[in-house]
């Protein structure tokens, strides 16, 4: 069994070594595959960050996610037709800048998320899990009617939006910006986890009387977390869009929502690098199972239901042979 | 828009809630009895429509699909209590989304494997189709009306069941505390699974009903599953009285708002961008209304905190 | 730590990548590879199933050694129609794709795979926007341009007297091009006009509406289940008003499911079982000694993609990419549809006719009952530069 921080060192690892590896093979498939777990592990590091630590089943993070994608989609759309995004009161341009893109993302999908939040966060338990879901379909109905963006066609970037001094449509440059993006977002989270904050946000949690009582406003810390969730999950978005280049409803539908969920179970809830594994293990089940059988799904439903069963840590857990903290 | 008009689609809306309500019904009853979140209840309806489709084709009977629908989902319904769901109900709801989550896809690939990837074939019987003349002018689907009363002495019986029989004193008792019920000899696990059927067995019979005037085809739970959800949130989770009036306030909703909408914008706007506004906001409506309950009180119109 | 050695790596990963760049121009030596991507899971996956198997007859019937063909799944999703379209080119280095069924995963595949040098030939969707200023000389549509079969079906109701028609469709972008077809053509009033929500399933204030609109006919267009939901439930609320739709909904693959509610609607196509020529006749019959089910309107277009693709590659070495897309431009192949020919933007000049659901035993189907358009092209391939 081997101790936590060393199993998420061996994770990381393995995440930069398969890409570098496929290079020297000649493989770039491998390294967008590995750009995709990339991205959708940093969706599953925001959501964990609500659902692990902060114990808030979010089951509506696709909107952000979604959200983020549209942000890369309109900013990129205007920048690639040339035409102003808004010029009444104030002219905003489009962008293929990437920097911009992700932080547009975050702003806006926090920002929903701070809405959404606020609203949610007066109910509990299956209320929450339902009330996040409703407002993740408000999302996903409204981008599907909405013909100024593509409706559900989406909305196509031919070229990948920019990034100074690197060419994205080199796979592993895409790649390397994805990693590092990982890789600051769970150092932030790591520090946060064990900031006042964090200690507050898993008394919130853990121990809600306890945490009442030495006087957190539990309201105020969990809405916090939830915003900082959503931003999270929107910058994925944003990459995800651009590694697709391109976005339609879908990464709002309620199977987004279900399938950044699936990530945490499988790696692990509240671990630190249980997104990472849990994207990883998807990923690899959905491109190889799909080749065994056409009813593949029917495998990786089996899959899924023996790890909620009996592994109940994820793959962290059984690595470490240790079963999560703020779970069960 | 006519009165005639607008009272046949309140009646649309009714109609379209009781049968939202057939869903409802057995997800409420499920998760105020175990405290279970069920995402494979949509399973279980289209497990139903299939069963009733088959049957319907082999004996050309109705009211023996009907039968084949209940049967066949209880049974199913059984089998995963037995094997899969009760060993849900200590765990958290994360634990049950994600694993009723992969029994979705388990019996939607597993439908597809038996009976392949076209739609299936099953239809009102002949002796409920064609219309019949309401009082006021309403011509109104004579099977649509049948639903409506169906879905009322479901509603009338399962009430019945709750409040007066030895069983439902039993259910009542193990939604105020398992231990007690548990120690007074009431083996609790057999109590689970029958009323794990018995939900089944409502979502079975309501796929089977409506199967008969929509598509029955792998995937079909999937949307009237979110609504169910919609549903007994607005209600108040684990309850019948809930899940009734919730289902009508959806079901009257979505009908007016899909109707009703477009009108109102073209009061204002051009025609076909008024219809497309309209739409797009009427297909939003039930969520907004959702959202708004809960804001307003929290646990859902009969919930309790 | 991460940071110094991503750079090192980015560093030569430039270097790597111009030379891979160079490796991937080589010839195949005749050999074609080609990638299909189509709907085998989840909604629509019985299309995806008759795209595939009328595309594998065509093969099988030709033999051809050198063609090698992948199927993947795409799951009806855009997002991993684009990552299976990346695997197809990066990684098994196809140099034709096909497959796909639905115009939002085309838009979101095409356009990317076109520029980087690969053919699409589109067995199904035909998105306006790949026909107008968007065509692209390695694109070509065998199946139609998607107004086509509204703009007739138009042209049917004003023919068959309607004067006061009730349209609708899913308020999504298809749906919106299918109203916007079907106006086209059509010269009488409207008694109204609905967007619907897309997937949705009970139809009963719709109807309602189309009761009290006093319409003298209904257009609709709700693919797939939508359709058949709509159908048994008009069917069944007592209105006896004439009904036309473009082919979709009275598939070979969904009629059965449908029933009798079908019985009699006239609906538009480009394609028919019982189109009177020889190749057609044969594909009717071994599709289905090959799997047991009639062929449908699908399975026709992708058996017709196929033999294009066979008599490109019996002219041209693949290699030669110019040569390649004049053997696939002159479209010189037996189609199911009889005369077929390519128009500049690369979409299908063809005859649409009128068909009428009937029974034939106990298997309900489609008969022809005469023209509706002939040489019919796109209004958009004016607007195409090629």
């Amino acid at each position: 069994m081997l101790p936590e921080r060393l199993l998420n060192a061996v994770i990381l690892l393995t995440l930069l070594a398969v890409p570098l590896a496929a290079l020297a093979l000649d493989e770039p498939f491998i390294i967008t595959l590995a750009t995709k777990v990339t991205i959708l592990a940093l969706a599953g590091v925001g959501l964990n960050l609500a659902l692990g630590q902060g114990g808030l089943v979010s089951f509506g993070h696709a909107a952000y996610f979604g959200l983020g994608g549209y942000a890369m989609g309109i900013l990129a759309s205007h920048a690639q037709s040339f035409t102003p995004l808004m010029e009444v009161p104030f002219l905003i341009e489009g962008t293929k800048s990437m920097p911009v893109i992700w932080i547009t993302a975050i702003i806006v999908s926090s920002l929903a998320a701070l809405l959404i939040g606020a609203l949610s966060l007066r109910t509990s338990g299956v209320y929450f899990i339902m009330v996040t879901l409703a407002f993740g379909q408000m999302f996903y109905y409204f981008a599907i009617s909405w013909p100024a963006y593509g409706g559900e066609d989406g909305l196509s970037i031919y070229v990948r939006n920019g990034f100074p001094g690197l060419n994205t449509l080199v796979p592993i440059q895409f790649f390397g910006i994805c990693f590092v993006l990982l890789c600051v977002v769970l150092f932030f989270v790591s520090r946060l986890n064990r900031s006042a904050f964090g200690l507050a946000l898993d008394g919130a949690h853990q121990h809600s009387e306890r945490a009442l009582t030495v006087g957190i406003n539990i309201n105020r810390v969990r809405l916090v977390a939830f915003v900082i969730s959503g931003g999270i999950t929107g910058l994925a978005g944003a990459l995800f869009a651009d590694l697709n280049r391109f976005v339609s409803p879908t990464m709002f539908s309620w199977h987004t929502s279900g399938e950044i969920m699936i990530f945490i179970i499988l790696g692990g809830v509240a671990r630190i690098c249980g997104p990472i594994a849990g994207a990883a293990a998807y990923i690899i089940l959905e491109h190889y199972l799909g080749d065994v059988s056409e009813y593949w799904q029917v495998y990786l439903g089996f899959i899924l239901l023996f790890v909620v069963l009996f592994a109940k840590g994820g793959i962290v857990g059984a690595l470490t042979g240790s079963r999560g903290k703020a779970h069960g | 828009m006519t009165t005639i008009l607008f009272f046949e689609q309140l009646l649309n809306g009714l109609q379209f809630g009781v049968m939202l309500f057939l869903m409802a019904a057995g997800l409420t009853l499920i998760f105020g009895v175990m405290g279970l979140i069920n995402l494979a209840h949509g399973s279980l309806y289209m497990v139903g429509a299939f069963a009733a489709a088959a049957v319907a084709g082999w004996t050309g009977s109705f009211a023996l699909a009907l039968v084949a629908s209940l049967a066949a989902a209880a049974m199913f319904g059984a089998i995963i209590e037995l094997t899969i769901i009760r060993r849900l109900y200590a765990r958290d709801h994360l634990d049950q989304v994600l694993a009723t989550f992969a029994l979705i896809l388990i019996f939607s690939e597993a439908t597809r494997w038996v009976f392949g990837s076209f739609p299936l074939f099953l239809n009102v019987p002949d002796a409920l189709s064609g219309t019949v003349m309401l009082p006021g002018g309403i011509q109104y689907s004579l099977y649509r009306l049948t639903i409506i009363v169906i879905g009322l002495i479901v509603a009338a019986g399962l009430f019945l069941l709750i409040s007066k029989t030895r069983v439902g004193m039993r259910i009542r008792a193990g939604e105020n505390d398992r231990e007690m019920i548990g120690a007074l000899g009431v083996d609790i696990s057999v109590l689970y699974t029958l009323v794990f059927a018995l939900g089944a067995a409502l979502a079975g019979l309501s796929g089977a009903l409506v199967g008969a005037i929509q598509s029955v085809e792998v995937g079909m739970g999937e949307p009237v599953l979110i609504l169910a959800f919609v549903v007994i949130v607005i209600g108040g989770i684990g309850s019948i009285k809930g899940a009734l009036a919730g289902a009508i306030l959806v079901g009257v909703t979505d009908t007016m708002g899909r109707t009703l909408l477009p009108i109102l914008f073209g009061t204002f706007m051009e025609a076909s961008s008024a219809t497309a506004v309209g739409s797009a906001l009427a297909s939003m409506a039930i969520y907004i209304l959702m959202a708004g309950v809960l804001l307003y009180k929290p646990t859902g119109l009969f919930g309790e905190a | 730590m991460k940071f110094k050695s991503l750079t090192k790596f980015a560093l030569c990963s430039v270097a790597a990548l111009g030379l891979s760049g160079a490796a991937m121009a080589e010839s195949h030596g005749g050999k074609v590879k080609i990638g299909m991507i189509t709907t085998l899971t989840g909604g629509g996956a019985g299309i995806g199933a008759d795209i595939r198997d009328g595309f594998m007859l065509a093969m099988d019937q030709a033999g051809n050694d050198n063609i090698e063909v992948v199927i993947e799944d795409d799951q009806r999703k855009p997002e991993i129609a684009v990552q299976l379209s990346d695997k197809l080119i990066q990684s098994e280095k196809v140099d034709i794709l096909t497959g796909i069924i639905w115009s939002n995963l085309a838009l979101a595949v095409v356009p990317a795979a076109t520029a980087q040098g690969k053919f699409y030939l589109s067995p199904n969707a035909g998105p306006t926007q790949l026909a107008g200023k968007g065509c692209h000389e390695n694109y070509f549509n065998v199946a139609w341009q998607n107004d086509n079969l509204h703009e007739a079906a138009g042209a049917h109701a004003t023919a068959s007297g309607f004067e006061n028609a009730f349209i609708l469709a899913p308020n999504y972008p298809a749906g919106q091009d299918a109203l916007t077809g079907f106006k086209r053509l059509y010269e009488g009033e409207l008694a109204g006009e609905l967007y619907t929500k897309l997937g949705q399933t009970d139809y009963a204030a719709e109807i309602a509406q189309i009761r009290a609109s006093g319409a003298d006919g209904i257009y609709f267009f709700l693919p797939g289940g939508m359709g058949i939901s709509f159908l048994k439930q008009y069917a069944d609320s007592g209105i006896d008003l004439p009904v036309v739709g473009p082919a979709f909904s009275f598939d070979q693959g969904i009629l059965q499911a449908v029933g009798e509610a079908a019985l009699g609607v006239q609906n538009t196509s480009q394609w028919s079982k019982d189109i009177d020529n020889e190749t057609n006749k044969a594909f009717v019959e071994t599709f289905q000694a090959a799997y047991g089910r009639l062929p449908s309107l699908y399975a026709s277009q992708s058996f017709d993609t196929a033999n294009l693709i066979l008599s490109a590659v019996a002219k041209a070495d693949i290699a030669d990419q110019d040569a390649f897309r004049e053997a696939l431009r002159a479209a010189d192949f037996a189609s199911v549809r009889g005369d077929f020919r390519f128009g500049n933007n690369q979409h299908p000049i063809q005859d649409i006719y009128v068909r009428e659901v009937v029974k034939e035993g106990e298997i309900y189907t489609n008969k022809i009952i005469g023209p509706s358009l002939t040489d019919h092209q796109d209004v958009y391939a004016a607007e195409c530069a090629l």
